[in-house]
């Protein structure tokens, strides 16, 4: 790669950057502005939430009996025995502060980010957006806000869902299939694991929910070229925010408060 | 009047708009015709708001518009009402959802009277009763017909056609041009009208803008256009594939 490719990359890769500060920040500042799109806040709720819910079972259901099975393994082959009861509490920090948020948010930038490039890049290219801004509707303000809005509120319930199923799918693995002692791996599990644990785990899901939204509107928002384009803008909106929930997962475990 | 000097609008390497100037008298029809890819349909956008130019000015009235930002700038847009060549209607919305859109965020009227000024533009433009059709529903014609429905219902000072003839047949594409005309006529609407049909051209236009290499090559009446010197406008007005314009 030559020099003046890689810096033509660079700034590339910066303007891509700062448009979707643009859009996120223009976003945050169109949520407290009425008149609010009421009807399509209450789609995407139903979209968001209600919609991802059998594949969010699905994911959490299995994510809590891999977990509850490496965890069995780990405690019976390196503490012995009757350790596995111990596992209670680490099955459910782990699924509550790491595996299920981070499973949702690549779930439903799956599912729903695609979902929004696709809609609002064949918006683009069939001029639809550009009516929308002559018949008095901010584009911003009438796609982005309330998709974002409802997913900032709705992926911390479905990890909360996704938290509730994995654990108790850990449970069953341990305590119904291995036979682990249940009062002693129910009374651990309740010892050690604090509500804060819960709620930073609903924290990231929330940053997460705001990053699909914000990069499945953005990648829909700069579709062009017809359905090639839409298809493009698709794709990069999955990537994009996958990468961004993974990395952004490492700092927020960083720096909230253990 | 609106009055566009210098304007400049590029796509990367390409050079669209050139240096733009033309005048468009209130309460008249000025049609801007010129080779597809010319940048009419660009001209339109930096008009209505919906792109900015790098250089130069668009003045409505005595506001220059280029210097709004987009809050300030949507809100002149209540001034325009504009048909996109596809119609761009919302495929989420049924036609009277459409229809109603403009009105309902433009216009603080009750329920009943938005429904009775969608059945009176849908009637306008030959669609009478079709509310509640979805627009996968609709022939191509009928959704641009719709589309003027919706751009014609909250009743806008200026109206936009992006070539409103393209894709219906010659009779319906006649009814629009007369739907120019009444609107022109009865309420004093400005119009700016892109096409290269000219049979539409000239039955519409009060004055013709000819958009050449990113520049109002030459504007005139109707009349001065047909009759117009320049070879380039007499090979564009009579559809000539021989001459100064390159073909491909």
């Amino acid at each position: 790669m030559t020099r003046d490719s890689r810096s033509s990359l660079a700034v590339e890769f910066l303007r891509q950057l700062g448009e979707a500060g643009i859009l996120a920040g223009r976003t945050l500042k169109n949520f407290w502005r009425r008149p609010w799109e009421r009807n399509i806040f209450l789609q995407q709720l139903e979209e968001i939430g209600i919609r991802t819910l059998p594949v969010i079972s699905l994911t959490a259901a299995f994510g809590g009996l891999v977990f509850g099975l490496q965890t069995y393994l780990g405690f019976h082959r390196y503490i012995g025995p009757g350790s596995e009861a111990y596992g209670g509490p680490v099955i459910s920090l782990g699924l509550t502060k790491e595996l299920i948020p981070i499973l949702v948010g690549v779930m439903v930038a799956g599912r729903v980010g695609s979902a929004m490039a696709a809609e609002i890049g064949t918006m683009k290219i069939t001029e639809q957006v550009d009516a929308l801004f002559t018949l008095g509707a901010d584009p911003n303000k009438y796609l982005v806000v309330p998709r974002t809005a409802a997913a900032v509120l709705m992926l911390p319930c479905l990890t909360l869902f996704g938290d509730i199923i994995g654990i108790v799918c850990g449970f069953v693995y341990n305590v119904t299939i291995m036979g682990v002692n249940g009062t002693i791996y129910l009374r651990n599990t309740l010892l050690y694991l604090q509500l804060w644990d819960i709620l930073s785990g609903l924290i990231k899901a929330a940053v997460f929910g705001a990053v699909i939204a914000v990069v499945g509107c953005w990648q829909g928002l700069e579709a062009e070229g017809g359905a090639e384009g839409v298809g493009r803008a698709t794709t990069r909106a999955v990537v994009i925010s996958s990468i961004c929930i993974l990395i952004l997962n490492f700092f927020l475990s960083k720096f909230l408060p253990a | 009047m609106i009055r566009i000097t210098d304007l400049e609008k590029s796509f990367g390497p390409k050079k669209v708009l050139r240096g733009v100037n033309l005048d468009i008298p209130t309460g008249k029809t000025t049609v801007v015709i010129g080779q597809s890819g010319s940048g009419k349909s660009v001209l339109l956008k930096l008009i209505v708001g919906l792109m900015k130019p790098e250089q130069g000015d668009i003045f409505v009235g005595d506001l220059n518009v280029t210097a709004l930002d987009a809050e300030e700038r949507q809100k002149v847009a209540r001034k325009f009402g504009m048909l996109f060549q596809g119609g761009a209607l919302f495929d989420s919305m049924t036609v009277g959802q459409n229809v109603a859109f403009g009105l309902e965020r433009y216009c603080d009227l009750p329920a009943n009277e938005i429904r009775g000024l969608v059945s009176e533009s849908l009637d306008k433009v030959g669609l009478r009763g079709i509310e509640g059709l979805m627009p996968s529903e609709l022939s191509g014609g009928m959704k641009k017909r719709v589309g003027l429905a919706r751009a014609i219902a909250y009743r806008p000072e200026i109206m936009l056609y992006d070539e409103p003839s393209t894709g219906i047949d010659p009779i319906r594409a006649d009814a629009i041009n007369e739907l120019i005309n009444l609107l022109k006529n009865e309420f004093g609407v400005t119009s700016i009208v892109i096409t290269h049909d000219m049979v539409s051209a000239y039955k519409v236009a009060d004055r013709i803008a000819m958009l050449y290499e990113g520049r109002i090559l030459e504007t005139g009446t109707p009349a001065e256009i047909r009759n117009s010197t320049n070879d380039v406008v007499q090979q564009f007005i009579h559809g000539r594939a021989e001459g100064p314009i390159r073909n491909w």
